[in-house]
Order: C-alpha cells, then structure tokens, then sequence
C-alpha cells in the first residue's frame, strides 16, 4: 500500500512532529542568559517564546532609595556593553528635572564619551555576532580597538568597566591633556582598524548569505513595536534623538543619521557599521572645539559636588562636600514627573523620574531599548532556520541586564 | 512642533469625547491626564492623529506621595515619528482591583510593557494576550514594586523550591 502524502495544513503550530527546543538560559550564543522555547518543524523554527527574568535585580527599586548621583553606580550595570552611555541617559534626565543647564566643557566632553560607548557597542554587537556565525577574525579586531576604548575610560575616571564618570551637573574628573592626545591617538589610528573589520564583515560572503534576508522586520511593524535606534533606522524610520531632539553638543556637530530600507539582519549590522564611521566624525569635531572652564555648572553654589581634590586638601572642600550629601541640604527638585531619552548606542534609552521634592527618585522607571526590541523577536524568526536564530539575536543586540534590570 | 502648539494639535483631535481632561506642561513636556474610563477612546483618537509610537508603558504607586487620592498612576509616553512631537498620558486606578483596558490593540508594543507593570505593580489589563508575569517566576506571590513591598524583598528567595536532578 503505498504511503499517503499528507497536504501540510495552513496553520504552521498544528503540523504533526513538531518538537521543542531550549535555546539557552546557559548558550554561548545568548551571550548574557535568557531563555528561548523554539518549537520546530524538522529545523525550520514555527514559534518561539522567550523566557526572561533571569537576571532581575530589582534596579527599579534600589532607584527609589538612592540619591541621583549614587543610583549612577546602579545605572551602570544595566547595559554594561556602553555603562557611559546609561550614566549620561539617567544624569540627563535628572538635570532635566533639576533644570541645570551643563557647561560647555562637560557638555562636549560628554559628548565624545558618548560617541565613544557608540564605538565600543557597535564593534561588541558585530564583533560577537560575526563569532557566532563562524568569522573569528573580526572579532578579534574589533576587540583589540574595545580594549583601547577601556583603556581611555580606565584614564578618565579610573575605572574600566563601570566607571561611574557622570555626576549631577557634571563630571567626576576633568579629563587631562595627556588623555585629549591620547583620544587622538585612537581616533587616528582606528579608521585604518576600522577598515579591516568592515572589509571582514560587511565584505564576507558567508556572513552577507547568514544574514541577508533574514529576520525582515518592515516600517510598520518597527513603529507599531516601538523599535528604536539601530533596529529602527534599519527599517526606515528616520529617526534619531541626536538630531531630532538635541541633547548635549550634538546640535552644534555635523553628522549624518544612518538608514536603511531593507529591515534584515544583514542591514542592522550594515547601520551599526556606518554609525561607527559618524561618531568618529562626531568625536573628531568634539574634540576640536572642546572649550576650557569648569565642568561642573556654574553659579550653583553648594549643590553640586566638588573636585575630590578639593575635598581631601582643604576644609572648605569638605565642608562643600558636606552640604552636597546631606539629604536635608540638598538640592531640592520640583514635585513634578519627567521622560528624558537619550539615543543610546542600542536605541532610545528613557527614564521617567517621579520626584517627591528630596533629592531621590521617587520612582525611577527605565524604558530600556533591549526590552521592547527582544518582544520583536518572535516575529522575526517565525519561518527562519535554527541557524538563524543566532544572527538574529546578535543583530537586535540584547543586552540580558538592561532587559532584565 | 513645541509643547503649545501640539496641546492645540491634540486638544482639536479629542473635542467631543466625554471625559475630564487636564493638560499641564513641565519642561517643554506635554502631559494629559485622563480618566480610566475614557482610555480606550482617548488612546484611539491620539492615535488617529499620528502618536503612532507607544514608547513606555509605566506605573507609579503614589502610597506615600505628598498629595495623591489614588493608589496607582500609569503612564503612557506616546510619539510621532512623523514630526517628533511627545505626549505623556496619565491615568489612575485604585484597589483592590487594579485594572485597565489593554492597549495591545492598538501599539504591539505595549504587550511587554503591560506584562512588567502587571509583574511590578499588579495592576491587569483586560484583553491582554498572554497576561502572565514578566520577569518573575510565576510562582512569585506580591507586587515588589509597590511602596508597601519592602527593600530587602520577603524572604522569597530563600524559600524558593528545591528541585532536585532525580525529581526533575
């Protein structure tokens, strides 16, 4: 009797001999732990629900008991990829609360910061990726010039990884001359770097037929999900907080914003490498008309906190320090609510301040990019590969800790 | 667009719905509060005139605030990606039943969203999908987020279960 071919039913999730897969919470290719039930037809993927939650550590709610300048330590750890780039989200949401207005110095000097952690994520995210998908060599690249931006850091403010830099109104550190030469350093000698990693990713065949039409995310899903930053503008919706609502120096900088129509993978990885080639431009511009003075505002008297120097050689330092920390002296913000976003490398990084009139939130809410781009991931891969799952995943860049907190 | 104008741009787009409305502005931040029962509506009209981004979808429980009647504030950010304009909406809900009409309808991203705030808060969407927690077990009984949940949490992770390789 001859075998009965069965028609394949429409509906993909009924089929017969479906089977289930736990990809992760412990996967090299998660990078960070998270957990994805994929249920499969033979290797081709008809759903997938992620499992998060492993790395909640309530940072929510350490932010209602820590004042705004020691909830940075906190900030720093939620995407630790780009851990400047959160310090500058959160301490410019509180000056936006406070009403500070930054000197043009820490305005600048922020900005290059910034732009650096832009750097440093986009060639983590490519770089990971591309090991994942078999290329080790870039990889290799890319981490070399991550191990010179750290360095950089670990000048500026003594620490690699979290390094905790921003204060209220400012900066812990002024940087030194000897640390201005040696960003120059780094942002001569990188595009020559930068070259190789780009002809070894964005020029490799294998990695171009990974990712090319893979996990097609259109406009309209990207807006209706709330995609934002790198994801978003690879899907054509042109928007980038930089230009669209200034923030810091970028007003005064020229840059172009990265787009793309495709909305696959292999587009996502192609924005994230042409962004580099912009926050070079952008830093080298900083750095050109980075001004003199102060680099914490003006005129605010004993709010803001002083140079440690200060602190530690004269009594007037200490006694300003004093009057800085106290809670019953502190700088007093209005009782009023505020969403501050910055573009963060992964997208728009937002905090939404609640202030009871102390100089601590009253509820610190962070919308983290990471959280609202894994929710897209199940569209993405419906219909893919297994193979695909992991260029998916490096492309949309989740960062476990900020998708958790 | 600044915030006045666009006050004038969505105040046109609301006229007519029943409901009271107040609209302040702090910062060059649009804010509107609503009441809960004319949500749905509200958010389909804001909508229609071009918020087509739901950025966040957040609570606040306003136990201890200085000046609050309810117990739970939610907040919407909405954004037009088409001309950058923000608005902030707020409504409130109360025990011992916390809840609000999903917004699944009309953004996809508010389903996350909602699920950490039901996970947080325990405040539930009606009509949600998938209306399990979030990012804690489901096993987890409170709200941690909540202003009567203490810091240092209830001993919930020392008394997690132990599952042992032979009963698994």
């Amino acid at each position: 009797m001859p075998l009965e071919i069965l028609e394949p039913t429409s509906d993909p999730s009924q089929r017969e001999g479906l089977w289930t897969l736990n990809f992760g919470p412990q996967h090299p290719a998660t990078h960070t732990t998270l957990r994805l039930v994929l249920t499969l037809d033979g290797e081709t993927v008809v759903n997938a629900e992620p499992d998060i939650g492993f790395l909640h550590s309530g940072f929510e709610k350490l932010g209602e008991v820590l004042d705004f300048n020691q909830y940075v330590t906190i900030v720093d750890r939620m995407n630790y990829i780009s851990p400047l780039a959160n310090e500058i989200a959160w301490h410019h949401a509180c000056e936006k609360l406070l009403g500070i207005e930054l000197t043009p110095r820490c305005t600048y000097l922020r900005t290059i910061l910034a732009e650096l952690m832009r750097i440093h994520d986009h060639l983590l995210c490519v770089g990971a990726c591309i090991l994942d998908l078999g290329g080790i060599s870039a990889f290799m690249y890319a981490f070399n010039e991550r191990e010179r931006i750290y360095e950089l850091c670990e000048q500026a403010s003594g620490q690699r990884f979290h390094t905790s830099f921003t204060r209220v109104g400012g900066l812990l550190f002024d940087v030194s001359d000897q640390w201005l030469a040696n960003l120059k350093d780094f942002i001569s000698t990188f595009p020559a770097v930068f070259k190789d990693v780009n002809r070894l990713v964005l020029k490799n065949r294998i990695f171009i037929e990974r990712c090319q039409g893979v996990g097609i995310l259109s406009r309209e899903e990207a807006i209706s999900g709330g995609a934002t930053g790198p994801v978003a503008r690879a899907s054509g919706v042109t928007r980038d907080l930089r230009t669209d609502e200034p923030y810091l120096a970028y007003a005064d900088l020229d840059f172009n914003v990265i787009c793309s129509r495709a909305g696959d993978c292999f587009s996502r990885f192609q924005v994230r490498m042409l962004e580099i080639e912009e926050s070079l431009k952008i830093i080298g511009q900083a750095l050109q008309k980075l001004p003199g003075g102060p680099i914490f505002a003006e005129g605010s008297g004993k709010e803001m906190l002083p140079q440690k120097r200060e602190v530690y050689t004269s009594i007037e330092g200490l006694i300003h320090h004093f009057e800085a920390i106290m809670p019953n002296r502190q700088m007093q913000p209005p009782k009023e609510s505020l969403y501050a976003a910055t573009e963060s490398p992964n997208g728009e990084l937002g905090f939404y301040i609640v202030s009871d009139g102390t100089f601590r939130a009253y509820r610190a809410r962070t919308r983290p990019p990471s959280l609202v781009h894994f929710a897209l991931f199940p569209q993405l891969i419906r219909g893919c590969m297994l193979s695909d799952v992991v260029a998916v995943l490096g492309s949309l860049n989740i960062i476990a800790a900020e998708l958790d907190r | 667009m600044n915030s006045a104008e666009s006050q004038l741009k969505y105040e046109a787009a609301l006229s007519g719905l029943a409901g009271a409305r107040s609209w302040s502005t702090f910062r060059d931040t649009l804010q509107l509060v609503i009441d809960e029962a004319s949500l749905v509506s509200t958010m389909t009209r804001l909508r229609g005139a071009g918020l087509n981004m739901l950025m966040d979808v957040t609570a606040v429980d306003l136990l201890e605030y200085f000046d609050s009647i309810d117990r739970y504030r939610v907040v919407y950010q909405l954004l037009d990606t088409e001309l950058g304009s923000r608005l902030e909406v707020r409504t409130h809900v109360n025990d011992p039943e916390p809840v609000l009409p999903t917004m699944t309808t009309l953004w996809a991203s508010a389903d996350w969203m909602e699920r950490e705030v039901y996970d947080m808060f325990g405040i539930k969407f009606d009509g949600h999908p998938n209306p399990k927690r979030l990012l804690l077990p489901e096993e987890f009984a409170s709200f941690p987020l909540r202003k009567d949940y203490p810091v240092k949490g209830r001993g919930e992770r020392h008394n997690f279960p132990v599952v042992t390789r032979s009963e698994s």
